[in-house]
């Protein structure tokens, strides 16, 4: 009985690595299968040939360096805008005691729950009154706006983990509140920041609900929305250079996620679920 | 990881202002100024791009709006909500809401469950599984979508060839037939979600001390007895708050089945944030679909603190038994 613990424990594993892992090899796969490949009846996950200029033909094409371009600039000004807002604002929450406090977590929890629905309605009025619909400024604010509540958890968290006392000392030693911030606070806080602004990022990189209510031309779309504007037409599409694409849209997450393995597994969600 | 850290801090919070104003009161009245002046630059921007257009969205719901060039409307009372009340469309999609949104909470944490238990019981083959467990975490939700519509593709998709392989039908059209449709999605979303929360368990396993295993080992308990007695106390409260988010985020999922089915085939996968989102941008009823956004939040919240009150009752029936 005890001896077949273990084997049903590998087969069971074996079984999760095949449910998470074959739909990703299966998306590698047929990014360097040809067309004819992928539309025959004789399926199988090692290409017959290696096409690998189906990566080049997803790059040429027509909008995709566009609107990989435009989802880099998007995700550029609002990560910028997030930490630059988030940053004096969740040194405050952290520090801050009482009702401040309370109300702060209180409206991050809350946002959470809000569907994405309600935000955008409004400030598709307002973006449009502004004429700044269509636009990748307006998304960029739009990501802000989505984005702000758990950047601004996550370095709260951070600013947290930095003991109260190292500023009391600094602020003993005679340094005034900016400088105690500026030599002491900053430092300690940067891998923080840069988790944050990863994690922005890569928010804003992946989104694709937004884009699609505010962009209407094709110049303006990001890249998920030009990748998803190719599905209708599965027919005419090549599905080699789509899968090429889908893959180069996913790396930015993947290499975030690679570099926050550790920590993520360490239990950054666990952590803010239980805070 | 730091986001643990806030625990703490309510605990200084009680007695740490207290003995700080007694000795350095003035001290104490510099520090609230300066934090006035940090608090307002920080809190503009977020009252102006983050709170506003909340209570906006909400006040839109009592409102006839429409998406048209010039927008004139007006207050209309609860006009909106008698009507949804009546709209059989709407609370169809509501219940497919609701079939997707608890299927996929409950599957998801089953899977992640085994998962998590069998990357804490020191299997080979670690590193792999774990890297691969966060992937679908990473993946932007339109790639995700695009390669499952790869997989569940009736002519060239391996599904259908595994299933042909061993000789079982391999001509069904996954996301376009109406029985298979909300199916075929549910396993994405458990594919998708799933990363997460084995995260969260294995954060939550690994937090209960080794030796107590070892010793209910010695005292002969078995591996369910083990899991029950040992691991599931603390692993309960994680598993209530993990639940109620994926229930929430699940509730509220819109870009993966946009991609997927685009809520067809039939409206048998119109969760209901399509449904809205239709509405909104097709219809160009925005207040009509502010209103439906209010009651989908207002009930999910109210489920969401049903399901945590059971939970926390049945923690202190625990208790005292």
């Amino acid at each position: 009985m005890r001896a077949l613990v273990r084997p049903a424990q590998y087969a069971a594993l074996a079984a999760y690595i095949v449910f998470l892992g074959f739909p990703l090899l299966w998306l590698v796969s047929a990014s360097v299968k040809s067309s004819g490949e992928l539309n025959s009846l004789t399926v199988s996950l090692l290409p017959q040939e290696w096409h690998w200029e189906n990566y080049a033909q997803a790059l040429a094409r027509q909008g995709l360096v566009g609107s990989t371009l435009n989802s880099v600039l998007v995700a550029l000004a609002s990560t910028a805008l997030v930490i630059l807002i988030a940053m004096p604002a969740a040194y405050v929450l952290a520090r801050l005691k009482g009702a401040v406090r309370t109300a702060g977590v209180g409206w991050i929890l809350v946002s959470q729950v809000f569907p994405v629905i309600l935000i955008i309605l409004p400030l598709f009025l307002v973006l449009r009154t502004i004429g700044l619909t269509d636009s990748l400024v307006g998304l960029a604010l739009v990501h802000t706006t989505y984005t702000l509540p758990f950047a601004l958890w996550m370095l709260q968290g951070y600013v947290s983990a930095i003991p109260e006392d190292l500023e009391e000392a600094g602020a003993m030693d005679g340094a005034n509140r900016l400088t105690v911030l500026r030599r002491i606070v900053f430092p300690l806080l940067a891998p923080g920041v840069v988790a944050t602004a990863m994690f922005s990022f890569v928010s804003s990189w992946n989104e694709f609900f937004f884009a699609l209510v505010l962009l209407q031309s094709p110049d303006n779309y990001t890249l998920p929305i030009t990748l998803s504007s190719f599905i209708g037409g599965e027919g005419k599409v090549a599905l080699g250079p789509l899968a090429a694409g889908s893959v180069l849209a996913a790396i930015p997450s993947i290499v975030f996620f690679s570099l926050m393995q550790k920590k993520l597994t360490g239990g950054l969600m666990a952590g803010a679920v239980k805070g | 990881m730091t986001t643990a850290a806030p625990a703490p801090a309510p605990a200084t919070t009680l007695s740490g202002p207290r003995t700080v104003s007694r000795r350095t009161g003035g001290m104490q009245r510099a520090r609230r100024h300066e934090a006035i002046a940090l608090v307002m630059p920080s809190l503009v921007p977020i009252l102006v791009l983050s709170v506003a257009p909340l209570v906006m969205g909400v006040a839109l719901a009592f409102t006839d709006a429409r998406l048209v060039r010039e927008p004139d409307y007006q207050f209309t009372g609860v006009d909106n909500f008698v009507r949804l009340a009546g709209n059989s469309f709407f609370w169809e999609s509501f219940r497919i809401g609701m079939v997707w949104a608890v299927s996929v909470t409950v599957l998801q944490l089953l899977a992640a469950m085994g998962l998590a238990l069998l990357l804490n019981s020191g299997l080979r083959l670690q590193t792999l599984t774990r890297v691969l467990a966060l992937i679908p975490w990473a993946m932007p939700p339109v790639v995700v979508a695009i390669m499952w519509r790869m997989i569940y593709s009736p002519n060239a998709g391996p599904l259908n060839a595994a299933l042909g392989a061993v000789g079982l039908p391999d001509d069904t059209n996954w996301l376009a037939d109406f029985s298979t449709a909300l199916p075929a999605v549910i396993v994405v979303g458990i594919w998708v979600g799933m990363p997460h929360t084995t995260v969260t368990l294995l954060a939550g396993l690994q937090q209960v001390p080794g030796e107590l295993y070892e010793a209910a080992a010695i005292d002969g308990a078995g591996a369910w007895r083990r899991f029950t007695s040992v691991a599931w106390p603390s692993l309960r409260p994680i598993v209530s708050s993990i639940t109620s988010l994926n229930f929430i985020w699940n509730f509220n999922m819109f870009s993966l089945v946009y991609v997927l089915t685009e809520g067809g085939p039939g409206g048998r996968t119109m969760l209901p944030m399509l449904f809205t989102y239709l509405e909104a941008f097709k219809n160009r009823n925005i207040g009509y679909a502010a209103a439906m956004g209010v009651v989908l939040v207002v009930v999910v919240v109210l489920l969401v603190a049903l399901y945590l009150r059971s939970q926390f009752r049945s923690d202190r029936v625990e208790r005292k038994g």
